[in-house]
């Protein structure tokens, strides 16, 4: 009897894994088998590479080229701004901070995480927007500047959290090591501790990003949504995300824009499985 | 000439207390070699002297060190530092080259001049008794060397700075016995120019190059003497019996 308690468990457990397994690759072929139609109507190179995107125009045109420019321009932007601050809190929380303040900032940072994005962006469309169209003088806040200032608040802490746990990782004889030879707290930090996790920040930053192109509700409120190809961060942009969460309720199942919608949506499964993977390689490196 | 002066030092690890009362002189070129059980305070005694224990979050002091007759913590801790070079007990090569390992220190000290480095380096790995090793092969990455010959290159990291006093961690513990008689020998090389702290697991090397021993149990200092006198005629009964190896 207990035995046989023993076997029903086993394999309960077993189907939840393969569950997982199974509902992930289920997602994957219905995207793939969606997206693909698409290419019976468009070339793969016209729809990556085409400067237009009028969906329901007649005929329509789908070229996605402004939507990942405006993902890309949004993204860099989101990890220019959220990087070198990232890593500084980090370095701050791990090797600096008294450790009452230290704990105060890990808190405070977690709450940051756990902040909805649509409330972020709501936040960003009534104080950002507004701020941004009155500092630069420019016709409306809605830009990719916005966009990126809100995002960046959602990959630092991811971030922090991250690259914190790459500082803690590094043995304390380095650290000692450095210091008995007569280097200066900043020394030690720059010239041993930072090099010595790099691999961990850079998975830290990769993964940030991997956070901030998967985004939608936030950038679809502040950043304009205009699929215009981009020639300054002042401009509106719209994202690939945001591209399929708007139009998603409004195209025809069956279209031709439904399965460029569907397109779209590989499109970001692959850059995001890309930059995990590669994120993933940082993470797992061994240190020779 | 008393290069260091400890006096009624006593320290704690949050509420347990790690040294009783020490208080002892270290003169000027020689080796002051401490030796002691696991738990006995001897790590902790040399961290203090370069104010390496600071680090830990639930550290107190009470008591005074006297470097050349300066309390310790009037003195910056990066000059300090410099002045007190520490070999830890396993060899931390940097993943760099020999060269760019031993000028490491230098070079974090702002001194870019090639010429005036290679000097430094060539002359730390002599006084390390490692030229002759690798004088041929400073370019590759210092992974490549042995473990007793990577000890001796962090030593020449350590000389690279330009220290007077050099405190050794047992920095044997991880040595094959060949490679624990080269350092050995070095160090009996660099008593003529440095003072010589050396906190050792191991009571022959002790004999072997100590010019003093002191003995250290539970966070107190035994007893102190030379050399010669701790190993034939120890005052204290519990000095004898650690080293007859009774207990430890």
């Amino acid at each position: 009897m207990r035995k046989f308690k023993e076997f029903i468990i086993e394999k309960l457990i077993l189907l939840c894994g393969l569950a997982s397994i199974f509902f992930v690759a289920l997602i994957f072929l219905f995207l793939l088998k969606e997206g693909i139609a698409l290419f019976k109507y468009v070339g793969i190179g016209e729809f990556l590479f085409g400067k237009k995107w009028y969906p329901i125009s007649e005929p329509p045109q789908l070229g996605i080229l402004p939507l990942i420019l405006g993902s890309i321009m949004v993204t860099l932007g989101a990890a220019v701004i959220s990087i070198p601050i990232g890593i500084a809190c980090a370095v701050y929380i791990a090797e600096v901070a008294p450790s009452k303040f230290k704990e105060a900032l890990k808190a405070g940072i977690e709450l940051l995480a756990a902040i909805p994005s649509v409330v972020l962006g709501f936040i960003g469309m009534v104080t950002l927007v507004p701020w941004i169209k009155q500092v630069f003088n420019i016709p409306t806040g809605l830009t990719a500047l916005s966009g990126s200032i809100m995002l960046a608040f959602m990959a630092m802490p991811t971030i922090v959290s991250i690259a914190e746990d790459a500082f803690y990782s590094v043995p304390k004889t380095y650290k000692e090591g450095a210091l008995a030879l007569g280097a200066t707290h900043w020394q030690t930090i720059y010239k041993v501790l930072i090099p010595a996790s790099s691999s961990g920040i850079l998975a830290a930053v990769m993964l940030g990003i991997g956070r901030v192109i998967g985004e939608t509700m936030a950038v679809m409120m502040i950043t304009g949504n205009a699929a215009v190809i981009p020639k300054t961060l002042m401009q509106p942009v719209r994202t690939l995300t945001a591209t399929i969460a708007a139009e998603m309720g409004e195209a025809v199942v069956g279209s031709e824009h439904y399965f460029a919608l569907f397109a779209v949506g590989i499109v970001l499964f692959v850059i995001s499985f890309f930059i995990n993977v590669v994120a993933d390689l940082f993470l797992h490196q061994k240190k020779v | 000439m008393v290069k260091i002066s400890v006096k009624n030092l006593n320290i704690w690890f949050d509420s347990t207390q790690a040294l009783k009362d020490v208080s002892l002189d270290i003169y000027a070129n020689e080796i002051l070699s401490i030796i002691g059980p696991a738990n006995s305070g001897k790590t902790t005694f040399l961290r203090t002297l370069n104010r390496l224990n600071e680090l830990e979050r639930q550290f107190r002091m009470e008591g005074a060190v006297d470097y050349d007759g300066v309390d310790i913590h009037s003195l910056d801790t990066q000059i300090l530092r410099k002045k007190t070079g520490m070999v830890f007990a396993l060899p931390l090569p940097l993943p760099l080259s020999i060269f760019d390992n031993v000028a490491y220190g230098s070079r974090m000290h702002g001194i870019k001049d090639k010429k005036i480095l290679l000097e430094i380096v060539e002359k730390a790995l002599k006084e390390a008794y490692l030229w002759d090793e690798v004088k041929d092969r400073l370019s590759t990455s210092a992974f490549k060397l042995s473990g007793g010959q990577q000890q001796r290159l962090c030593i020449a990291r350590t000389l690279a700075v330009g220290p007077e006093v050099i405190l050794f961690d047992e920095p044997c513990s991880g040595l094959d016995p060949i490679s624990t008689a080269k350092v050995e020998q070095a160090m009996i090389l660099l008593k003529e120019t440095y003072t010589i702290v050396l906190v050792t697991n191991n009571v022959k090397q002790a004999a072997r190059v100590g010019t003093r021993t002191a003995f250290f149990l539970s966070g107190e200092m035994v007893e102190i003497d030379k050399t010669e006198r701790i190993f034939t005629a120890p005052a204290d009964d519990r000095t004898n019996d650690y080293i007859e190896g009774k207990f430890g």
